[in-house]
């Protein structure tokens, strides 16, 4: 570990980047293939901004065609899919205020709010709190609270843990600075947290048996 | 270390990039403050849980539909 050279790391190359100059080169299955690597998490943050399934089928259709039409804008000094996920946000908030009658619509809605900043619900879980709920009771549970969040929240939440992206990247795709995706981050986890306390907190045995009932 | 001084710290915790010494000092409060255990140990749990199950599945069909409009596209001009 101590041996890692930096001009190798330097000259690593994400595998995004031969694929989008075999692209460049007019090699159009290269593009499909960055399509089907991307386009479940295109379609899931389309979903979380817009809320609406025709919305985020559309968005990530002309995420896609735009991101094809502006490749040759496409520096090479991020990552491909940071660069895609920034015109699907985009399209994705172009499409919400289009749903809203031209009202603007920014990820910065609503993010003042201290709600979640210091936890209130302090029961523990159940140690697998998910067994109490069928796989339909458990995803409807996680949608519905996470619906309840600001999108700026949700969406950085979304890149962050979900996706994976690390936080300078999730910086970079929505335009925010590192310290406002670390506040958002800290407020959505606690905020989800405290949410989902409601449905996952340790039940008390109902009769003498220890341990949370089912 | 106060509960606020925790949880300031406590996405690092989580994400793992804290160093060592701080680390240390984390676990100390851990250890003697069940709140902070609680709001520890369910934040983590509600990150894998949100990590582990697709919200949004793809519409059936959509990914065809969405291949074909850019090989349409394509045609036309690429």
């Amino acid at each position: 570990m101590a041996t890692s050279i930096p001009v190798a790391e330097e000259n690593e190359q994400h595998p995004d980047v031969a694929l989008v100059e075999r692209v460049r080169g007019g090699d159009v299955s290269a593009y499909d293939e960055l399509v089907r690597k991307y386009e479940r998490q295109v379609f899931r943050i389309a979903q979380h901004i817009t809320q609406n399934r025709e919305d985020a089928e559309d968005v990530m259709q002309d995420a896609f065609l735009k991101a094809y039409e502006k490749l040759d804008q496409f520096q090479g000094n991020s990552k491909f899919y940071t660069w895609l996920v920034r015109i699907a946000v985009n399209e994705s908030l172009m499409r919400l205020r289009k749903r809203r009658s031209g009202r603007m619509v920014s990820l910065d809605e609503d993010v003042e709010t201290e709600e979640g900043s210091v936890p209130r619900d302090l029961a523990d879980w159940d140690p697998d709190p998910e067994q109490n709920y069928s796989q339909t009771e458990l995803a409807d549970i996680l949608r519905k609270t996470i619906q309840g969040l600001p999108p700026g929240f949700r969406v950085v939440f979304t890149l962050r843990d979900v996706d994976g992206l690390s936080t300078e990247e999730t910086a970079e795709t929505l335009g925010l600075s590192v310290p406002a995706v670390k506040s958002r981050l800290l407020r959505a986890r606690l905020q989800l947290r405290e949410r989902l306390s409601r449905y996952f907190r340790r039940r008390k045995a109902s009769n003498s048996g220890t341990g949370g009932s089912k | 270390m106060t509960c606020s001084e925790f949880l300031a710290m406590l996405d690092d915790l989580i994400d793992g990039s804290v160093a060592q010494d701080v680390r240390t000092e984390l676990e100390k409060h851990l250890g003697t403050c069940e709140h902070c255990e609680v709001t520890f140990s369910t934040t983590k749990k509600t990150i894998q849980i949100y990590r582990s199950h697709e919200l949004y599945e793809m519409p059936s069909g959509l990914s065809e539909r969405l291949h074909a409009v850019i090989k349409e596209r394509c045609k036309k001009g690429c």
